[in-house]
């Protein structure tokens, strides 16, 4: 029986289950719902609890531990000897894997018999030609070793699958019989409710915590596998990258995390200023009317996505800022060669920053209480002393927060820097010029077709672990600061 | 309730008026709030605004010194004159009133600064310290003036906030006082406190007589009674009865009033 018949059953028998609590527990009661402990939907959740949950925990572990028994028995079966030179038993494994997989096909297409498939004496060649009608293409090379295997692994396969009907389904039964036995008037099935649903949040909690933690391993195993083939300290300490997938590259990381620390700071500069500024006008100025307009408009400016502000500043920032920078430009300085340069992504990053900022700013700045503002008016203090002094130094902690999400999101941004900052890693302070960030650098190493093990695919990793590095610290920073001084008006 | 001799002894020291209401209506959007209000506001004495909640009373008294045109549906008409004055001529900066016009409110709101910059604010605000040790004479005499400078002289660079509510609200009345106003407002300044701290506020407001001149709005009738000399009855925005404390306590004019001071309405 199939995962998916397997657990529509199982679902079916809770079903069953929560009508025999419920039932069991109002006649227990005298049918009257005064005299039970909950309310007679909670007999029969906690019935149908008993039920599910032991046997889907049987079902899930079973689903992941059936291939790694089953394989490795089979594995164990195959003589040493059948594993050619040059290859691994690894690879057999996978074709006993494909051909047993062609092998369930046709049998489910009915294109052999069922204890055709089994015998073991089967004509190899005829065997081919029947699998190539299904549609599973089976190299020259199989043998009757593969064959045997892929036979041996539908054996076994089968055996388990029987078996783990079998237990689930009595698991089942067995959580159906305990529940039932236990449901009376005076059993406390409302706090045994209670606590699974607890464990469930509990649970849901834990799944974001344990990716994060998934993210870390996957990106440490691929970076420790970088620093075995490549020096760490001229990962960190040379200033050239340059890398050629045909060796001998140099795959120095200041220059990239220049690039991304100029951009980034660029980019600050602008929507720091403006987002605190509009933030201000929003939460103290503007009439209700203005603010319920303008508030939502600025923060469209976040719903745009980021490769549009990368045409924007492929197509209009970057043309314009070379008509005056450029060679003949207004200000005759040809400081600029071509469009893609720092200043045109750390520009268009920053427009993009601004609702990250004022929108986050405007919700701390009013978060200040209004005694706050009318203490200080009451003392006769212009609104504008009032904001300088006391609003926006009590509102300080949260927008020095605000101000640190930004920036790792600014750290974080890629393709308005694949469009508007050019490809060119160089150390050079001149603005105008073309850089390139960490994470434009990730993406060109891992597109197209390069070879995993090499140093400049796996280079990757290490760049996306130092980027993890600071953004992380940069969070954890910005969510200390907020918290330390969170209390302060309170 | 109260000791009818004692009030009857008590004597109002001054008789200059210090605030004129002439006609004072104020809308709050379509509510009209309060109803064509005439009071006079003596110098150098303690005058109580009495009432049920909702009747007004902080509404007027947030007029005096013009809080209410930080609200915006807040509307005021008639004249409020302070020394022949009308605050509410066009040439009358607010700004500028609110610095003769101090103001205590309900809840203890220091600036989440030290005790120092809490005190100094007003003042540097306004220029009225010519150097460090200007500045360091006025905190010191406000505090002391706020009967809280034993309890913080040895801190004064701690966080206003950290303070006890009763010291913080102290606290609020030094900070008041040191920007040097004539005239004190009290929101119900001892409504978040413990009575040892109530007791120490009004005495406060008893010393602060000898120079300004107090209104203070309260919900404690004997509090009223303990620290005013006057007390005006306000009753759904319109003022019921205005007169001495004492008379007011003992000899109403008004049913109403009545009703109020022996607990039948409210």
């Amino acid at each position: 029986m199939s995962a998916f018949w397997l657990l529509l059953l199982v679902l079916g028998i809770a079903l069953v289950s929560y009508v025999l609590g419920r039932g069991r527990a109002l006649s227990s009661a005298g049918g009257d719902i005064r005299n039970l402990h909950s309310l007679p939907v909670y007999y029969g959740a906690n019935a149908a609890l008993f039920v599910l949950i032991p046997s889907l925990i049987l079902l899930m572990l079973w689903m992941v531990a059936q291939p790694l028994v089953v394989g490795a028995r089979v594995q164990a079966s195959i003589p040493a000897e059948a594993v050619s030179e040059g290859s691994t038993i690894g690879l057999v494994m996978s074709d006993v894997r494909r051909v047993a997989d062609g092998l369930d096909l046709a049998v489910a297409q009915g294109v052999i018999e069922p204890s055709y498939a089994t015998t073991s004496d089967t004509n190899l060649t005829e065997v081919r030609e029947r699998l190539g009608d299904v549609g599973v293409a089976l190299g020259s090379d199989i043998s009757v070793t593969v064959l045997t295997a892929a036979q041996l692994l539908r054996e076994t396969n089968a055996s388990w699958y029987f078996w783990r009907t079998v237990l689930v389904v009595a698991l089942a039964l067995a959580g159906l019989g305990y529940a039932y036995s236990m449901t009376q008037k005076d059993f406390r099935a409302r706090n045994t409710v209670e606590r699974v649903i607890l464990y469930l949040l509990i649970g849901a909690a834990s799944i974001a915590i344990l990716t994060t933690v998934g993210i870390l391993f996957s990106l440490i195993f691929n970076t420790v596998e970088f620093f075995r083939i490549y020096p760490a300290s001229e990962f960190f300490f040379s200033l050239t990258w340059s890398p050629s997938f045909g060796g001998g590259s140099e795959l120095g990381i200041l220059p990239l995390l220049w690039g991304t620390f100029y951009i980034s700071l660029i980019a600050l500069l602008v929507a720091v200023p403006i987002g605190l500024l509009s933030a201000i006008y929003l939460s103290e100025y503007a009439s209700p009317a203005v603010r319920s307009i303008a508030k939502p408009l600025l923060e469209v400016l976040a719903g745009i996505p980021t490769i549009v502000y990368g045409l924007f500043a492929l197509l209009t920032v970057g043309p314009f800022l070379v008509s005056f920078f450029g060679q003949n430009g207004h200000f005759g300085v040809n400081w600029m060669a071509g469009g893609t340069a720092v200043m045109t992504a750390g520009l268009v990053m920053g427009i993009m920053l601004i609702p990250f900022v004022s929108s986050l700013s405007d919700d701390i700045i009013n978060a200040v209480p209004q005694a706050m503002r009318d203490g200080s008016l009451g003392l006769g203090a212009t609104k504008s002393e009032t904001i300088k002094q006391v609003v926006l130094p009590a509102a300080l902690p949260g927008i020095v927060g605000a101000i640190l999400l930004a920036a790792s999101r600014a750290i974080g941004e890629t393709m308005i820097v694949v469009l508007g900052a050019g490809a060119a890693a160089r150390l050079s302070m001149n603005p105008f010029d073309a850089m390139t960030t960490v994470t434009a650098k990730i993406v060109s190493q891992l597109t197209g077709d390069s070879d995993f093990a090499s140093p400049e695919a796996l280079v990757a990793f290490a760049l996306g672990m130092t980027l993890f590095v600071i953004t992380l610290g940069l969070n954890v920073f910005a969510l200390y600061i907020v918290r330390k001084y969170r209390e302060q008006y309170e | 309730m109260l000791d009818d001799q004692q009030l009857v002894d008590r004597k109002v020291q001054s008789k200059e008026a210090k605030i004129a209401a002439r006609g004072v209506n104020v809308h709050y959007g379509v509510t009209h709030a309060i109803k064509d209000v005439d009071v006079d506001i003596d110098h150098k004495t303690v005058t109580a605004f009495i009432g049920p909640s909702g009747c007004g009373k902080s509404t007027f008294l947030r007029c005096i010194n013009r809080m209410n045109d930080t609200i915006d549906v807040a509307r005021v008409t008639g004249d409020i004159l302070i020394d022949n004055e009308n605050i509410y001529d066009k040439k009358v900066d607010p700004v500028q009133l609110r610095a003769k016009v101090g103001m205590v409110f309900q809840k203890p709101n220091p600036f989440p600064k030290s005790i120092y910059d809490n005190i100094a604010y007003g003042p540097r605000i306004h220029g009225l310290a010519k150097s460090k040790a200007d500045l360091d004479e006025i905190v010191e005499k406000s505090l002391r003036r706020g009967a809280i400078w034993d309890e913080v002289k040895d801190r004064l660079n701690a966080p206003g906030t950290g303070l006890s509510g009763g010291q913080q609200q102290r606290l609020c009345i030094a900070r008041a006082v040191a920007t040097e106003p004539e005239v004190l407002l009290m929101d119900e300044p001892c409504s978040a406190l413990d009575p040892i701290a109530t007791a120490q506020v009004e005495e406060l407001i008893d010393e602060l007589r000898q120079n300004y001149s107090v209104v203070i709005v309260t919900h404690s009738m004997q509090q009223a009674a303990r620290v005013s000399q006057k007390t005006a009855f306000f009753h759904l925005g319109t003022l019921v009865e205005f007169g001495e404390t004492g008379q007011i306590f003992t000899n109403p004019q008004d049913e109403r009033t009545e009703s109020y001071i022996t607990g039948r309405i409210g």
